[in-house]
């Protein structure tokens, strides 16, 4: 069985505390199809095919600059492939179609 | 809400890592490249251009050490608020600290050696891209290593089975399953290390390994441990990364790397998965309040993530799922149940305790394994009536190991549940036993490497360990009355109930 990159879900598991919420609201709002699982202490997003998280986004919930090397401490673990990271914004997604 | 715009940076993420980290590689003008990288052509894989590795994360050291300074900042924050505030007694029962007992011993001084090796492969890969990732992974676990100490060296003060860690990981039998497990890493040649441990270990089995520890310290009253844990974890997305990119760069480098990495892939992946079985039973069995059972995790994590993730992109490289993946998805109904019985048996040689399960503990696992459980808990019945007859089962015997993994031979066939599975292959006219297809696949191609295994019953027999008779030997492993045993009415149980009882006289505090 073969699914296609497009659909083949990716995503990341993150800390759950206060510095993070804002990180999470950004990733909800970046990604539509994006669903959200609460664990003990952490939070897990997974979205089909893509999952993006956007400097400006983020920034406009925390209220202050936020770096994209600042999601190293909020990230516990991700699933796909680390597509871009670049200074606006992360991408993760598998590689191959 | 607006916000200031930002001052114009001199120079990108991208120009900042290709300027502070690739731009530091200079070629050697008076030694040859082979003279200078030794170690990165025995194995047979070829690479054209080291300068095709990729690093997504586009570290430079000041970032790095910017943002693990933050990290160790907050770690330490809930460590000093948890020792201050006697947050020990608030975790759900002291039978919880059986699961950072077995983390301690066993995981920790790996976090050791995967700082050493990773600090070898930082001298000697040829390209600085892999070798700067290497030196940050290196600089992470000697962190990962520290703070696991320091965080559980508060609980040293107050509970059994934490005080000689680095003693026992050395000598105690079941310890030998992790240890054995990285000194066989640690024995390769850079290139299968990045696999087994970068790739199959970091990547593939990772989330099996510290989420399910994580999450159970949250739910079970440790904040400590869960706060060290996520905090180690936020340095595996680098660690994974490193692993993901070592195997696509080889995969990518040469057609004849393909089938060294796909063997690589099928030895590691099962050498690590049998690690496991000391996770899958401490989810299932030690943590008084439960996360998720064993079966659901291999799901989660690697039945949903990595077969159905990963491996279709590694396809298109004509990497397959690794042999014997299908016998650990059978396994997953039962692992935990057999893991946590040998265990049970042999718990007066070791550092933590055991105990039977509560009736409504194998109600859950009912629930949890409908297919499997009901025949173990014919098992559990059986022996409760041995304990109000006063006969509280312990093996007094030695058990046979399997050459490989070295856990005792007590894994049965997938579709019967009372016939212990073994596997035998003859060397030189020796014989050597296993527990499974797996561990024999991994013998059957390096004999000469796993007949000098350090089984820890041979070396008994042998003479090594101390002693003839199990007082002289635990005696040589550095284990105290208290540290092992039953966990009812053990030092630690009678202790947490003289504390609480006290607590509840004095209205708290």
């Amino acid at each position: 069985m073969t699914v296609s990159a497009e659909d083949r879900p990716v995503g990341v598991d993150i800390q759950e505390n206060e510095q993070n919420r804002p990180v999470i609201e950004a990733i909800e709002a970046d990604n539509p199809k994006a669903t959200v699982r609460y664990l003990p202490g952490m939070v897990r997003i997974q979205s089909p095919g893509e999952l993006v998280i956007n400097r400006e986004t983020v920034e406009e919930r925390l209220g202050r600059e936020w770096e994209t090397h600042e999601f190293q401490l909020a990230i516990i673990s991700y699933f796909g492939h680390i597509k871009e990271w670049d200074d606006d914004q992360i991408r993760i997604a598998w590689d191959r179609p | 809400m607006t916000i200031t715009p930002k001052a114009p940076r001199k120079l990108t993420m991208k120009q900042r890592y290709s300027a502070l980290t690739r731009d530091l590689e200079w070629d050697p003008s008076y030694v040859s490249d082979e003279e200078m990288f030794p170690l990165t052509s025995f194995e047979g894989i070829t690479i054209h251009d080291w300068s095709k590795w990729e690093d997504p994360f586009r570290l430079t050291v000041d970032a790095y050490t910017k943002y693990q300074a933050e990290k160790d900042k907050r770690l330490y924050a809930v460590l000093d608020g948890f020792a201050q505030s006697q947050g020990h007694l608030s975790l759900t029962d002291a039978s919880y600290l059986n699961a950072m007992k077995l983390f301690l011993q066993g995981v920790s001084p790996l976090e050791y050696q995967a700082h050493r090796n990773f600090a070898m492969l930082a001298r000697h890969l040829n390209g600085p891209g892999p070798r700067f990732a290497s030196l940050c992974q290196s600089l992470d676990e000697i962190r990962h290593a520290q703070t696991e100490i320091h965080t559980l060296s508060n609980y040293n003060k107050y509970y059994a089975g934490f005080h000689s860690y680095l003693h026992m990981h050395d000598r105690v039998w079941y310890l030998s399953v992790p240890k054995s497990f990285f000194d066989d890493a640690l024995s390769a040649g850079p290139f299968e290390f990045l696999i087994a441990i970068g790739f199959s270990f970091e990547y593939l089995l990772t989330n099996l390994l510290f989420v399910p520890f994580m999450s159970g310290a949250s739910f079970n009253g440790d904040l400590p441990t869960m706060t060290f844990g996520f905090s180690a974890q936020s340095d595996e997305s680098r660690h994974m990364t490193l692993g993901l990119e070592a195997i696509k760069f080889l995969l990518e480098q040469d057609e004849k790397n393909v089938p060294l990495v796909q063997h690589w892939i099928n030895k590691w992946f099962w050498r690590g998965y049998r690690v496991t079985a000391l996770v899958a039973q401490m989810l299932d069995y030690m943590l008084p309040r439960k996360v998720m059972s064993w079966k659901e995790a291999f799901e989660l994590y690697f039945e949903q993530q990595m077969l159905g993730g990963l491996f279709q992109d590694l396809a298109y490289y004509g990497i397959t799922p690794p042999l014997h993946v299908d016998k650990a998805m059978q396994e997953k109904e039962y692992l935990s149940h057999q893991a946590y019985w040998i265990l049970y048996q042999f718990s007066h040689a070791a550092a933590f305790t055991t105990s039977v399960p509560s009736d409504e503990h194998m109600d859950w696992l009912t629930e949890q394994y409908p297919d499997t459980f009901p025949i173990y808990r014919t098992l559990w019945e059986k022996e409760k009536k041995n304990i109000a007859a006063g006969g509280r089962h312990f093996i007094r015997g030695l058990p046979q190991l399997c050459q490989v993994c070295q856990i005792p031979m007590g894994f049965t066939e997938a579709d019967e549940p009372f016939i212990q599975a073994q596997r035998e292959s003859i060397f030189e006219g020796e014989r050597y036993n296993f527990c499974s297809d797996g561990c024999q696949y991994i013998f059957d191609h390096e004999p000469v490497k796993y007949r000098q295994a350090w089984l820890p019953v041979h070396q008994i027999y042998q003479g090594n360990c101390g002693a003839a008779d199990l007082p002289g030997v635990l005696d040589w492993y550095h284990m105290k009355p208290g540290d092992g045993g039953e966990y009812l009415g053990s030092l630690d149980n009678q202790n947490w109930k003289k504390w609480h009882d006290m607590a509840d006289e004095t209205g708290g505090n």
